[in-house]
């Protein structure tokens, strides 16, 4: 297979040390070839220590090319600046990376109902009322009993599900496993230890009902009877 | 000063790997010998991905230009943001767009990974075809490689299929007039396409409402249909045939003689 591609073979190029100082400092090129001492490494730095205005260098030193190769890249990797480095380098990478992606399982706006609200004006319930209107957005019953209005959350004190008021029996029903709950929030049949939780109702300068489902008042630690946890009629 | 250090990192490399964990993980020994370094490679689920050796003319990265790593590296990066934009993101004629927007607006470094998702597909599309030039340029589709090609020819209308399906995905004016005419392609395939060559010698009547390109569309318009199908494609069926073909890819590669080089 005798081309005439392998007889127009170009020529042998000369070490690339060489070639660079050729390159950068055409002058100097032919006057280096009557200084033996100088290997092709330290002609070309000569010229770049010039452009970067310090002094000229000073008699070449024995550079690392002239060591074996493999010595050199040996104590490369063992240098003891190295290894840290490297690792430093790339922990914080990653750390950077993990930084950026917990962030961004927080967002800055969530699609979800605020937790207080207006409920309307306390007279717009009847007495003895138990108002199912914002269950299905805010998760909250209004009741108005004789002498006072409070709001109860839906959520069963069993295991989180959401009961459904019973209107004909007169009671709160959860339908996983069966807690029952009088129109007052406390409970009186199935698992559930303990009464349903209300929620902090207050005034709004309008006059209406202001509804804060993100303080709970609970029945067993006394904090019915708090201000937040129901709004008396005089 | 020497010999302090070695007997340091000595201590603590006994301490880190002499443990139970460490023997649980790797059943043989630290290696010693080219035997037992080749044995602990091979026994090891993390380590057997690497090759027991290459060739010393497989080393310098100019032969190679480590085009096939840096695709492989993308669709690592494709795949670790997607599954991030999935978490913001619904495939809804009513929420797409919207999603996306958020994404850009009001999710922490939402916008980076969007962008990363986004420019890192621009990127493998570049590289796989680069990787495929660069194949070619250096004969090695030759035999024994000449299969390893086939599946790389497998591997490029993948990647071209992902990006093609992940077009549609921000649903604004741009993606889902591209992808209706993109998709109007399908009416022209042979036989199978309702306008297509040869339509009519099928044994059913090819329609708009049967034939290839609504099976594409899951409709006969870009609509509704048309998302979540693109949806499923581009962040299930694709991304696991193109793992799947990846690995075959690798592990030919090592079977036909190593990473490529120049002999």
């Amino acid at each position: 297979m005798a081309g005439p591609g392998k007889v127009l073979k170009p020529p042998t190029r000369p070490p690339k040390g060489l070639r660079k100082a050729k390159l950068e400092t055409p002058a100097a090129a032919s006057p280096a070839v009557g200084e033996p001492t100088a290997t092709p490494v330290a002609a070309a730095l000569v010229p770049l220590a010039r452009a970067g205005g310090a002094p000229a260098a000073p008699a070449p030193k024995p550079t690392r090319a002239a060591r074996p190769r493999s010595a050199s890249r040996r104590k490369f990797l063992n240098d003891a600046f190295a290894i840290p480095a490297w690792l430093t380098f790339f922990s914080g990478t990653g750390l950077f990376l993990l930084g950026f992606i917990q962030r961004f399982m927080f967002p800055n706006v969530l699609y979800e109902p605020p937790t207080t609200f207006k409920a309307g004006f306390p007279g717009d319930y009847a007495v003895e009322e138990f108002s199912q209107k914002f269950k299905e957005l805010y998760r909250v019953w209004i009741v108005r009993e004789p002498t006072e209005i409070f709001a109860l959350y839906a959520k069963c004190t069993h295991l989180g599900c959401t009961p459904n008021w019973m209107a004909t029996e007169d009671k709160i029903k959860c339908p996983c496993h069966g807690s029952g709950y009088y129109r007052s929030g406390i409970n009186f049949e199935g698992p559930t230890p303990r009464p349903l939780e209300r929620v902090k109702v207050s005034l709004a300068d309008d006059g209406q009902l202001l509804v804060d489902t993100s303080v709970h008042y609970q029945y067993e630690l006394g904090q019915w009877s708090l201000p937040g946890s129901n709004l008396k009629y005089s | 000063m020497k010999d302090t250090l070695d007997n340091l990192i000595a201590k603590l490399l006994d301490l880190a790997l002499n443990n139970q964990l460490v023997r649980s993980m790797y059943k043989t020994p630290w290696p010693t010998n080219r035997r037992s370094r080749i044995v602990t490679m091979l026994g090891s689920m993390l380590l057997h991905l690497h090759p027991t050796r290459i060739p010393r003319t497989g080393l310098p990265v100019g032969f190679t230009l480590c085009l096939g790593g840096i695709s492989f590296f993308l669709f690592l990066i494709e795949t670790i943001t997607g599954i991030l934009l999935m978490f913001y993101y619904r495939p809804e004629v009513s929420h797409a767009y919207s999603d996306m927007k958020a994404l850009e607006f009001d999710v922490p470094f939402g916008i980076l990974m969007r962008n990363m998702h986004r420019w890192g597909a621009h990127a493998m599309v570049i590289s796989v075809w680069l990787h495929m030039l660069r194949v070619f340029l250096t004969g090695s589709y030759k035999p024994p490689r000449e299969f390893n090609w086939v599946i790389g020819v497998v591997l490029l209308t993948l990647t071209l299929l992902l990006s093609f399906t992940g077009y549609l995905l921000p649903w604004d004016q741009l993606s889902i007039w591209a992808v209706t005419v993109g998709s109007n392609m399908g009416k022209a395939t042979p036989v199978l396409g309702s306008e297509g060559p040869f339509h009519d010698l099928a044994l059913i009547k090819f329609t708009e409402m049967n034939d290839a390109r609504f099976i594409l569309l899951g409709g006969r318009f870009v609509g509704q249909g048309a998302l979540l199908r693109f949806y499923v494609l581009h962040c299930i069926a694709l991304p696991f045939v193109a793992a799947w073909f990846m690995a075959f890819h690798f592990w030919r590669v090592r079977k036909d003689g190593g990473i490529s080089h120049s002999l």
